[in-house]
This record gives structure tokens, sequence and C-alpha cells, in this order.
């Protein structure tokens, strides 16, 4: 049991009943993988949080950055002495992990607001986002990987794979000013920017305080127009943002579905004469799906990338979008603050998706 | 005598040995229009950033020709093909000279990513212990943290936001190769694993061969097999962060050098007004670009993988084949095994055949 405590991987492995020489496989049960893995969080945090900490302290004192030609030397090293930035390197960062433990990340120098409330603030927009976003990846991405594997070297499979490569190459911020050139300026079918129009959010903000998902609480509302009108302003970011997620699905359905389709026991079911369509509808499908929950947790990392982008793109006033703003002003502990939170926020996803993943699939054990 | 009946059946095939070539005549149909249309973009890329200077109309940080200014937003017309942006330089010139700053940027972030990347996984297969463990540890929490904020960080970090070219450019590439080295120190550490255990090593020790000349000749040159495959997925990716920096506000001032993502930042605005050629022409630059070498890139990921490359009998061929695919997700499927992710990059173990699979779903069922 040592060995779970110094969280290495390699000494987790239990050497008996190991199938195969040399496979990390083994039986170990499922309760030991995840006290393994929840375990395993908090490396993973302090590295991040230690990452952040040395590259932004690597450029001197927040203070001087965000206020630096604006006061006199004597009030920077009043205000610096202050807030503690001339105290020994070490003794800063281990009252910054104790300040991160109790769940404080800073409070931003710009708006004097702490980052744990931004992120309250802020965080549900982003949320709804990034939900939009994967809604619009798992309709587009997997039911096409699906076609293109089942019609695979077709021309249908061609066109959907150089597709997918397009959607790569096209970086979300430069997708979404095509989507609003057209949709929005040329085709004036949709708003150009913002989560609402005015008139909703006034009477979005009148109901009350709601939870931030503007769809939920136009919902709440009752009234259709108010509905509308938030779904109008979602679909141009989701697409934008959620195109970029359904390449990597479609590419990775039909990988799967190709290899799973080549497998034994899809090969000994053709040879009893099933047919093709049931083939890949019952054999080769579900057990293609498995590495996609896998990869979900990975796309949350890149969905949050994509985010900032998409926000600043469409000035959807989320935390990548305040992100920014407190990047230009210069404030560092913001972008410090908010940095290691989201830094947190993915470890734990990635916790929770592995979790899942362990859950559907047994063969994933230390 | 000998050497001539030596060297004559080697002479052609040194030609189609070359990494590209060879994998361009095993190409058929699709995958060969794919591999040609990104290698004919890439080498649109190359030669507009060698030849920029010969190219564009006018320099990137150019405002007036003639004592005359460009005049802002200007339409597309005879003197400035692309028109003019908001801050008055010719668009045509800027988007050429930016393939300058991409490629510098590219060469600088994936040379960067491969020394560091081999060097700390070499060390860390090859030697294991303690120092394997922090670094893969490491390695594995900057993997999963997403990439555009570490970047953003390092920029910070490098030239505090506001840089000349060249601190611009170095900016971007370390921040990139921050991104780009748990990458390569996984593949290298996974293969420095595997092969540290072949015989040949062991022999190569009893015959007294110390650790560094195992390491560089007996180690390290059996495993850069997927390199090529990783430094053309990174390229396309070195682009994109590149761009979306410089969106961000951490591009390189125009007075500079030439900046797809600068420029894309200043044409948000126009945008809403309906001008689309201060946006439409660097974009489709980065689109193209990055296009041509993931499409290099896919293609040589399929012919190098004979489960895609063969309709049939496929997973039996699989090999010793590495799993790579050409999108940072496709990989990805490292993370159910947590920090031990990195054995999926080792190839066949990654897809477990059906046996295996049934085997341990029933072994488990046993246990639950």
């Amino acid at each position: 049991m040592t060995s779970i405590t110094t969280a290495e991987p390699t000494d987790l492995v239990p050497g008996a009943a190991t199938p195969t020489p040399g496979r990390r496989r083994a039986g170990g049960g499922l309760g030991r993988y995840l006290l393994v893995r929840f375990l395993l969080i908090f490396p993973t945090i302090l590295i991040l949080v230690t990452t952040v900490f040395v590259m932004m302290r690597a450029t001197g004192d927040p203070i001087t950055a965000a206020q630096g030609g604006r006061l006199t030397p004597e009030q920077l090293a009043e205000r610096i002495h202050a807030a503690g930035y001339d105290r020994p390197i070490l003794v800063q960062y281990l009252d910054y992990l104790g300040s991160i433990l109790r769940g404080d990340f800073g409070t931003t120098i710009s708006d004097n607001r702490p980052v744990t409330e931004v992120l309250t603030t802020y965080g549900a927009a982003t949320l709804e986002l990034a939900c939009y976003a994967l809604l619009v990846a798992f309709l587009v991405g997997i039911p096409l990987g699906r076609i293109a594997a089942a019609r695979r070297d077709r021309g249908i499979d061609a066109t959907f794979r150089v597709s997918a490569v397009l959607v790569y190459a096209t970086p979300v911020f430069f997708a979404g000013m095509l989507l609003k050139l057209v949709f929005s300026v040329w085709l004036d079918w949709l708003p150009v920017a913002g989560r609402a129009s005015t008139g909703t959010e006034i009477e979005l903000q009148r109901n009350g305080a709601g939870t931030g998902i503007y769809l939920i609480d136009a919902i709440s509302t009752g009234d259709p127009a108010a509905i509308q009108d938030v779904l109008e302003h979602a679909i141009l970011p989701a697409i934008a943002l959620g195109l970029l997620t359904a390449g990597v699905f479609l590419r990775l359905v039909r990988t799967n579905v190709i290899g799973t389709l080549a497998t034994g026991y899809v090969e000994a079911a053709r040879s009893r004469g099933v047919s093709e369509r049931r083939l890949l509808r019952k054999h080769a499908w579900r057990p293609a799906l498995v590495p996609i929950i896998t990869v979900i947790g990975l796309q949350i990392a890149l969905l949050l990338a994509g985010a900032v982008l998409t926000e600043t793109t469409f000035e959807w006033k989320g935390l990548g979008f305040q992100l920014v703003q407190y990047l230009q002003a210069r404030d560092y502990v913001a972008v410090q603050g908010m940095v290691a939170l989201l830094a947190v926020i993915v470890a734990l996803t990635n916790f929770v998706v592995d979790v899942i993943a362990a859950l559907v699939d047994p063969r994933i054990r230390y | 005598m000998t050497t001539t009946i030596d060297k004559a059946p080697q002479r052609p095939s040194v030609l189609k040995r070359l990494p590209v070539v060879h994998q361009l005549r095993s190409s058929v149909g699709l995958q060969r229009g794919m591999l040609v249309t990104g290698l004919v973009l890439v080498a649109i890329f190359l030669l507009t950033a060698a030849f920029a200077p010969l190219l564009a109309p006018y320099g990137f940080g150019q405002l007036r020709a003639d004592g005359e200014l460009f005049g802002s937003q200007q339409r597309p017309s005879s003197d400035h093909l692309l028109g003019t942006t908001v801050g008055g330089f010719d668009v045509l010139s800027r988007v050429i000279w930016g393939s300058r700053t991409a490629l510098t940027t590219i060469v600088l972030a994936v040379a960067l990513s491969i020394v560091v990347g081999i060097v700390l996984g070499l060390l860390s297969g090859y030697f294991g212990g303690w120092l394997d463990r922090v670094l893969v540890v490491i390695a594995d929490a900057i993997y999963a943290f997403p990439s555009l904020l570490l970047a953003i960080l390092a920029a910070i970090v490098i030239s505090n936001g506001q840089a000349d070219k060249w601190g611009g450019i170095w900016a971007t590439a370390i921040s990139i190769t921050v991104v780009f080295v748990p990458q390569y120190f996984r593949v290298i550490r996974a293969e420095a694993v595997r092969i540290k255990a072949e015989a040949f090593v062991e022999s190569a020790r009893v015959v007294g061969a110390g650790h560094v000349r195992i390491m560089t000749r007996h180690v390290l040159r059996n495993s850069t097999r997927t390199l090529p495959l990783i430094v053309t997925l990174n390229a396309g990716e070195a682009i994109l962060t590149l761009a979306g920096l410089g969106f961000l506000g951490f591009g390189i001032s125009p007075t500079q050098a030439g900046d797809w993502g600068y420029d894309l930042n200043k044409a948000l605005g126009d945008v809403t007004s309906g001008i689309w050629w201060t946006s439409l022409p660097p974009g489709l630059a980065i689109v193209l670009t990055v296009l041509g070498v993931s499409l290099v890139g896919e293609s040589l990921n399929d012919l190098a993988d004979p489960r895609l490359r063969t309709r049939r009998r496929a997973a039996a061929l699989a090999g010793a084949v590495g799993t790579t695919t050409a999108v940072p997700g496709g990989v990805l499927s490292a993370g159910p095994e947590g920090v031990d992710g990195v054995d999926l990059l080792e190839g066949p173990d990654a897809t477990p055949t059906p046996e295996e699979g049934a085997r341990s779903r029933g072994a488990d069922g046993d246990d639950a």
C-alpha cells in the first residue's frame, strides 16, 4: 500500500496475475483503480499550479507589470511590500500553495475581485458555450464518422476526411469570423456577437438571480422571444467551436470502426452470413465508441483553449473573454489565478472522465 | 570491382528511400491525391517564404509609396490587389511576409522541442528510476493543460506581451516548445523503454559500450521512427498556436514582421462592417499552410499504419507500427491509463485484440 502514496504508476502495477509478460494491464480491482486515480490528482494539480507560479514569477512581480509606468518608484515599492512580493520566493510559493488549498486563487489587480468570484460570474457562460459546442461535435462528428467508415475509401469518405483535416486546419477564430461575415453581415440571418440582445439581457436580469446559463434562464421566463434570441446568439459560436471537435470525433469514430470491422469476431460473424449493415450496426459500432469517452476528456482542455478564442471572436462574455481582458490590462495576478483555476478544473474533469471510462471498459485498471 | 558490385544495386534506392519520396511511390488513389496536394501546398508555402522580398509588392511595415499614404481599409484595386488593412498596410504584402514569420517559428519550435524532448525522453526511458517517474508525471500534467493557455503564460514570461521581431518569434517558438516537449518526450521515452530491453542493447553492454554510446547509437537510432509524423503534425499546430497568440494580442508588431494572427486580430472589427479583404487573406494563408502540412502528415501516418492502408487482415498485420494520428485527439487514447498512458503510443498494444478484450472482460467479471 505504501506504493500508492508515492503515486508512482509503475510501482502500482501488481506483479501477480499479469496475463501476458510485459503487459502492464493486470487484474487490479475497480476500487483500487479509482483510489489510485484519485490520489494522482494531487501531484498533477501541484505540478500545474507550480508551473504557473514559476512562469509568472519569472517575469518579476505582477504589480510592476501592471502599474509600472504609472507610479513613482516609492509608491511602487510600497505596493509591492504591501502585497508581499518582496519576500523570499520560497515563502511566497508556500503562501501561494496554502491559499490555493483554501480555495483562494488571488485577487485581481485591475478590478479588485477574487478570482473565484470571476469564475462563478463568467463560468456559466463558458460552460454553456462548451455544452453547445460538444452537442454540435456529437451531432456532426459521430454520425459522419460512421458513414465514412461504412463507405470506406469511396467518394463520401474522402470528402469527409478532407473536410475533417480542413476543419482542423482552420483556427477557431477565423472560422468564427467567416461565419460572422457570411451569416451575420452578408445574409443578416443571425446576430453578430454577444450572448443575447440588450433587451433580453435586461429581461433576464430583471427576472432575478438566474443560473447564468442563458438558455435555462430564458426558458424559466417562459418568453419564447427571449428563448429564440438566446438560441440565435448561440448558433454561430457553437458551430465555430463545435466543428473543431467534430473533426476530431469524425476521424476517431472512423478509425475505430474500421479497426473493429477488421477484427476476428466481426470476421467470424461475417463468415456466418451476417449482413454488412448489421455487422456495422451491431458488432463493430459499440466497441468503437469507448475511446470517444476518453477523448472527450482531452477535448475539455482543447475546448477551454478554443473557448478563449471563440469568446473573444464573438464577445461571448465568459471566462476566456475575461481572461483576454485581464491580459490586455496586464493584470497578471488575475491571469495566474484564472489559469491555475482552469488547470485544476481540467485535472478534475480528466479524473471524472477516467472514472467513467473505467466503469465502461473493464480493461482499464492499474 | 567489389565496390561497383556493392554500389550498383544501391544506387537507385537512395532516392527511393528518401522519407517522402518512398511514401509517394507506395501511395495509391486518394492517399496519393492527399499527399500530393499536401506537398504542393507546403511547397508553395516554402517558396513564398523564401522569395517573399521578390513576391511582395510592398514591405510588411510600409505605409506609403511615392510619398503618399496607402489609406486605411481601401478596397482591392490595381495598386493593392487585396486592399489595405485598418492600419493602412497592404494586405497582400503582409500575407506574403507573414509566411516567413510562420516558417521561422515552426523551424525554431520544432527543432527546440525535438532536441529537448529527445534528450529528456532518452534519459528518462533509458535510466528509469526516480528521474523517469518525476519527468513522466510532469510531462503528463503539462500535456493535459490547455496548450494555448500555457503558450500565453510563456509569452508573458518571455516577451511581456510586447516584442520586436526576433523577440516575438522566439517568444512564440519557446511557448510552443513548452507545449510540444511532452509529446516528443512521451514517444521517445516509450521507445527507449521498449528498445533497452532488446537483445542488441544487451550485447552492446556486454561488449562494453558506455551509456552514452548505447543511448545514441542503439536506442536513439531505433526510436526515431515516428518522429517525422509528429513533426508534420506539430508544424501545423505551431502555426495555429502562433496565430492564436497573435489573435489574442501577443502578435509581432507590424513594423517588425508580417504576422497573420496579428492581422486577424486587427481585422476582427472590420468583419462587422462587411470588410472581407482584411480577414480572408491572412486567414486563408493559415488554413492552407496548416492544411498542407496536415495532409502530408495524415498521408504519411496512413501509409505507415497497415491497419489503415489495407482493407483486410489488418489487425494481424499491424505488427510493430506505431499508432499515431494526425489530429492530437487521435493518439490520445492515452487517457484511460492516466499517467501510464504512454503505453498507448507503442502501437499494437493500444488496441487490444478482441480475444484479449474478451479475456480481460471475462476475468474481470469473475473478480466482480
